[in-house]
């Protein structure tokens, strides 16, 4: 592999990889995708990641990187001449990172007890807790946009790509589970910030349509009911 | 215009001593809010509404919360003694390294910590396998920054506090010298240096809240 090459093993059912390649999108880097299967990860994969044994992995000058938000740091660091990620201030920073770390701490989990939960009982309970999040994240967007499309402001950004990398499957479980979790009434502006950032250029080939995505959410949900083995 | 800085944190918290250690380090002047954690302040909870903890470090009447995030800010605000590596994949490894003690080796300790028997003797393996990814990254260091403390000896300072309060408690080796020379070397190092040292809570205080941390698993099981 030539030392300027870059790879990421990723997959494109998860929203983690999405991060990375939206990423490198909006700086315009060209990479390599290596498509793992994640219900049955390959030898490259646990090389790479050894401690997690989860994607993405980016691989830059044969190092691996692995961790999606310390994956978007370091692509906004490298490449750093191309459109910035994370905002300049470090203030605004600071608050960037906190609310990304907050989607992977409680956004994520919520999404997967709506996909699991048992009885129409479990699923309300799970939609409620996801709902308050959601609303947290609306104030969010009202702080950190001041007024204009994106978290990051007039560009796409840091927390853009944290919170937009999983809108797949917010559709996915809209249609699985009759959930709706970016609701018009409820969350008006993050409803309306989701159609700015699915429908912008460096988006639009990342993130997979609902029903390619649907077939692999009915496997994974399966796999997760499974007794592990 | 003068600086305002306030840290409100407990005495004891390791995450609040990551604080306290890293603005020692870039010698920055702040106010310290000690709060008591079963009966939070006003400002705290006005300040970190979405989690209500502490540390919170107030800068310019500006709050920032979780310490990581914060020794980050604290680096990019005051350039002076650099924190994290300046290069980008040094830094990568950092951040991941933090993260995974937090999310992976603090956990695993306090199982081991809480439980007792069968399940404690289950739970010592997982944290061994931890701490053997760490022991592995400080080979050719003196620390996980290079030749000076930095983010990520920070980041896991709480062990060289803690490890050995936990280790008297349960009366067990969490951390063996003998498997583990050159992570229990880290410790001592740290500990040893004049700006970490200062600012150590005192031990038998130590000794004394997690020993009653641990009475309701003991009770658990009983």
């Amino acid at each position: 592999m030539g030392l300027e090459e870059v790879k990421v093993i990723g997959s494109r059912v998860s929203p983690f990889a999405a991060r990375v390649m939206i990423a490198f999108n909006i700086k315009c880097v060209e990479y390599e995708l290596i498509e793992e299967n994640i219900l049955n990860k390959s030898d490259l994969l646990l090389k790479s990641n050894p401690v997690y044994q989860k994607i993405p992995v980016l691989i830059h000058r044969q190092l691996p990187i692995s961790e999606s938000l310390v994956i978007l740091h370091y692509i906004d660091e490298v490449w750093a001449s191309g459109p910035s990620i994370l905002p300049s201030d470090p203030y605004d920073r600071a608050v960037a990172r906190f609310w990304a770390a907050y989607i992977d701490d409680k956004f994520f989990a919520a999404q997967l007890a709506i996909l699991i939960a048992e009885g129409e009982e479990g699923k309300k309970g799970a939609a409620e807790e996801a709902a308050q999040i959601l609303v947290l994240l609306e104030d969010a967007f009202t702080e950190c946009s001041k007024g204009r499309k994106f978290f990051g402001g007039d560009r796409i950004g840091y927390l853009d790509i944290a919170l937009g990398s999983f809108l797949a499957w917010v559709r996915v479980i809209h249609k699985m589970c009759g959930v709706r979790l970016i609701d018009e009434c409820k969350n008006p502006k993050l409803f309306e910030w989701a159609q700015h950032f699915s429908a912008h250029v460096v988006v639009q080939d990342v993130l997979p349509e609902t029903d390619e995505l649907m077939d692999f959410a009915k496997l994974f949900v399966a796999k997760l009911h499974k007794p592990s083995g | 215009m003068a600086e305002e800085l306030k840290l409100f944190r407990t005495w004891s918290s390791p995450y609040s001593l990551r604080v306290v250690h890293a603005l020692k380090i870039k010698g920055l002047e702040y106010e310290t809010i000690l709060e008591d954690l079963q009966n939070k302040s006003a400002a705290v909870l006005e300040y970190n509404p979405t989690y209500k903890k502490v540390p919170v470090l107030v800068h310019n009447g500006k709050p920032i919360c979780e310490s990581l995030l914060i020794l980050e800010y604290i680096d990019e605000t005051w350039k002076q003694r650099p924190l994290l590596p300046q290069d980008p994949y040094q830094k990568a490894m950092a951040r991941f390294w933090a993260k995974f003690g937090d999310d992976k080796v603090l956990p695993s300790i306090w199982t081991v910590f809480i439980s007792q028997g069968k399940e404690q003797e289950e739970a010592i393996a997982p944290a061994a396998g931890n701490l053997k990814f760490l022991e592995e990254q400080l080979k050719g260091k003196k620390f996980f920054g290079g030749e000076t403390i930095g983010y990520l000896d920070l980041a896991f300072g709480w062990m060289a506090n803690l490890i050995s309060i936990l280790e008297e408690i349960v009366d067990l080796k969490l951390v063996d010298p003998e498997i583990f020379p050159l992570l229990s070397t880290w410790m001592n190092t740290f500990s040893d240096d004049p700006v970490i040292k200062e600012c150590w809570p005192p031990r038998d205080k130590m000794v004394e809240k997690f020993k009653a941390m641990r009475e309701p698993y003991l009770q658990r099981t009983a």
